[in-house]
């Protein structure tokens, strides 16, 4: 099992025509992934590696019904409306791989999808990946094999890094999941916790976060109310960081003293999660926490 | 982006935002001019974009032009919590009888807009909540529906101001959510709201954050920024130039990863082995061998920059591309000691073409900072 894409999902693909997206629906077909269709405004009829394109989400909906999960790589300026529009089609996971979206939008269109029962995903975020089963994001398939820990991240990159010190020795990842980079997003690092504590086949978890903001405090007061029962074991980049300055993400920024690493590790490790101090400490780690919950 | 105390005011009156008269100066000279045009008594208070300026002196009291102008030359020039102050606002001095607080900011964990009040304003707010966290009232507002008038009603109850200022208040706070949205704001904050010995409400200071990813639909603010980045070292310039993410910092060795989290981890790395990393650099998803020249160059130039610690992991990213890049940076700009650490798309073709003129690749993340501060130190 995993959780959010696996075997089941259908996927449509919100900018399919573009440069990334058509790079990407390649390389997600090459996995295994199944997409059913794409859409670009002004592009239907045409086709992108096979996938048949349509001008609107309706349309490609009343073709394939089936469709549960769309990807959205629509430039920032209109990317809240093709969520709003996945949203508005019912569909029930979007995941928004677009940077830079206006914050304000962002607002918007996770509290639209709350009220449709649709759930978010980034933006800014690489995607999810359910090593074997589908992937619906442009992280490296390499880098992720199958196994028992689940990802949770804030960062793109890094959780490459990590899930390949993970397969280096041994382990592997029932599902990586970006929460995405923004400092609004939708799926958070409790809801996608909660996911993994309902899926059997998630042993353990992992979470990387990063300065800014506070989701790795309020995951952390989560877990100290008690009843998660998976270990958790959290890396968290930005110690060197100066406060006041944006580190890239939009939401990595150290505002006014709070967000600094010291303060999310310290609320980590209060709650009972094992701290690593670089990324090949995670595995290690995970070696410890599996072999005594055997 | 961060707008300063003028910056702001001058949108609250766009918004109908009452605020105290006031002009800004660079020169004393200039400061006097400002204050001729105001009526007396006057504060003088320091332009910076950080906190803490009161205690450190940045802002002083006259009662005459000519004391303005004194103040103006005692300010000017100084420096607060490392920021050189070049330019003071001068304004009426108001008769406060109370001061408030008003803010509107983006509430991460409920992804709404919050309304936050409180009848204890002013500089200390932050330890003021802290002791008494019922002075602060806090209203979560879905952003699908707006502000509603019960909220106001709450929020006006709660400052405990007389009946007849609910008027006033109510066009106050509902000018300032539409400033906060029409704005594209993380943090739209009056502090202090100054109730005035005369029944009035007057704002005093402003605070506001612009999302960055908005203000391309804010012109006005576009040219503000222009003027930001005038006042940058040379190299962070010519990073936002090219669309780089960089940030100078204290160290020695030279960062530059792929992807924010990667390459501040990086950065942990360095110093968890001893060394200082002098930079934030991130050349982002995907980039081509001209991008990772430019961003190459700019550690090149930096002086302090003893070696350079390039960590890559190619998803979009291509380890050949990036390779191209070095290349072409190492020769046109000079060579210095490089550690690269790459894996991922295309990492065989990578290395070769690094191999081939001399630089070795490793794989490991742990090592190559290991080596990165070795060599640093040697």
């Amino acid at each position: 099992m995993a959780v959010l894409v696996d075997k089941s999902t259908r996927l449509l693909v919100q900018g399919i025509t573009g440069r990334e997206g058509s790079f990407h629906t390649k390389l997600m077909l090459d996995y295994g992934t199944k997409i059913v269709a794409g859409v670009t405004p002004g592009k239907g009829g045409s086709s992108v590696h096979g996938i048949p394109v349509y001008d609107s989400v309706e349309e490609a909906l009343v073709e394939h019904p089936e469709v549960n999960t769309s990807i959205v790589f629509v430039p920032a300026r209109f990317a809240s409306d093709a969520v709003l529009e996945a949203i508005d089609a019912g569909i029930e996971l979007v995941v928004v791989i677009t940077e830079h979206i206006p914050v304000h939008e962002t607002l918007r269109f996770v509290r639209y999808a709350r009220y449709k029962g649709a759930r978010i995903m980034g933006p800014n975020t690489p995607g999810v990946i359910s090593p074997g089963l589908a992937k619906v994001g442009i992280m490296p398939e390499k880098v992720f094999k199958k196994g028992k820990i689940g990802l949770i991240s804030r960062s793109g990159t890094l959780t490459y890094e990590i899930a390949y010190a993970i397969s280096k020795a041994g382990l592997g990842v029932s599902t990586s999941i970006g929460i995405g980079g923004d400092p609004v997003v939708g799926l958070d690092f409790i809801e996608a916790a909660k996911l993994f504590l309902e899926d059997d086949e998630t042993s353990a978890l992992v979470v990387i976060g990063e300065i800014g903001g506070d989701a790795e405090e309020r995951f952390a007061s989560f877990l100290a109310k008690g009843g998660f029962d998976k270990p958790v074991v959290a890396f968290i980049a930005g110690k060197t960081a100066p406060p006041g300055r944006r580190m890239g993400h939009a939401g990595a920024i150290i505002s006014a003293g709070r967000g600094t690493a010291v303060e999310k590790i310290k609320a980590l490790k209060n709650a009972g999660v094992r701290i690593a101090e670089t990324p090949s400490q995670v595995p290690q780690i995970l070696f410890k926490v599996l072999k005594y919950l055997r | 982006m961060n707008l300063y105390e003028y910056e702001g005011r001058l949108l609250f009156k766009k918004y109908g935002i009452p605020v105290s008269d006031s002009g800004l100066a660079s020169s004393p000279k200039e400061a006097k001019e400002v204050a001729e045009r105001i009526n007396p008594p006057y504060v003088v208070k320091a332009q910076v974009l950080v906190g803490g300026r009161g205690r450190a002196g940045g802002i002083r009291f006259a009662k005459t032009p000519e004391e303005v102008e004194e103040a103006a030359r005692r300010i000017l020039g100084m420096t607060i919590r490392g920021v050189k102050v070049k330019k003071v606002l001068v304004a009426e001095k108001v008769d406060i009888e109370q001061e408030l607080y008003v803010s509107f900011i983006i509430n991460r964990g409920s992804r709404t807009i919050d309304l936050l009040v409180s009848p204890l304003g002013g500089t200390d707010i932050e330890e003021i909540v802290k002791e008494r966290a019922e002075s602060l009232l806090r209203q979560e507002i879905d952003p699908l529906l707006g502000l509603q008038e019960f909220m106001v009603r709450k929020a006006f109850k709660h400052m405990g101001l007389s009946k007849q200022l609910y008027g006033d208040f109510k066009v106050l706070v509902s000018s300032l959510y539409r400033l906060f949205v029409e704005y594209d704001c993380e943090l739209a904050e009056i502090n202090p709201l100054a109730l005035t010995k005369d029944d009035e409400l007057v704002a005093i200071d402003s605070k506001i954050i612009v999302d960055d990813n908005s203000l391309y639909r804010h012109p006005d603010l576009l040219e503000l920024r222009k003027e930001r980045v005038r006042s940058k070292s040379e190299l962070e310039r010519k990073a936002e130039l090219y669309g780089l993410s960089y940030v100078e910092l204290e160290g020695y060795i030279g960062i530059l990863g792929n992807g924010a989290g990667l390459t501040m981890a990086t950065m942990d790395l360095v110093s968890y082995y001893g060394g200082k990393p002098a930079n934030f650099l991130d050349i982002g998803g995907g980039a081509t061998r001209e991008r990772v020249e430019k961003a190459l160059s700019i550690l090149l130039e930096n002086n302090k920059v003893k070696v350079v610690f390039i960590n890559i992991l190619g998803g979009i990213t291509r380890c050949d591309e990036v390779a191209r890049g070095i290349i072409s940076a190492l020769e046109k700009y000079g060579a210095k000691p490089v550690v690269v650490r790459m894996i991922g798309t295309r990492e065989e073709e990578g290395k070769r073409i690094l191999e081939n003129e001399g630089i070795h690749v490793l794989d490991s993340m742990e090592e190559a900072a290991r080596i990165a501060v070795e060599l640093a130190k040697g």
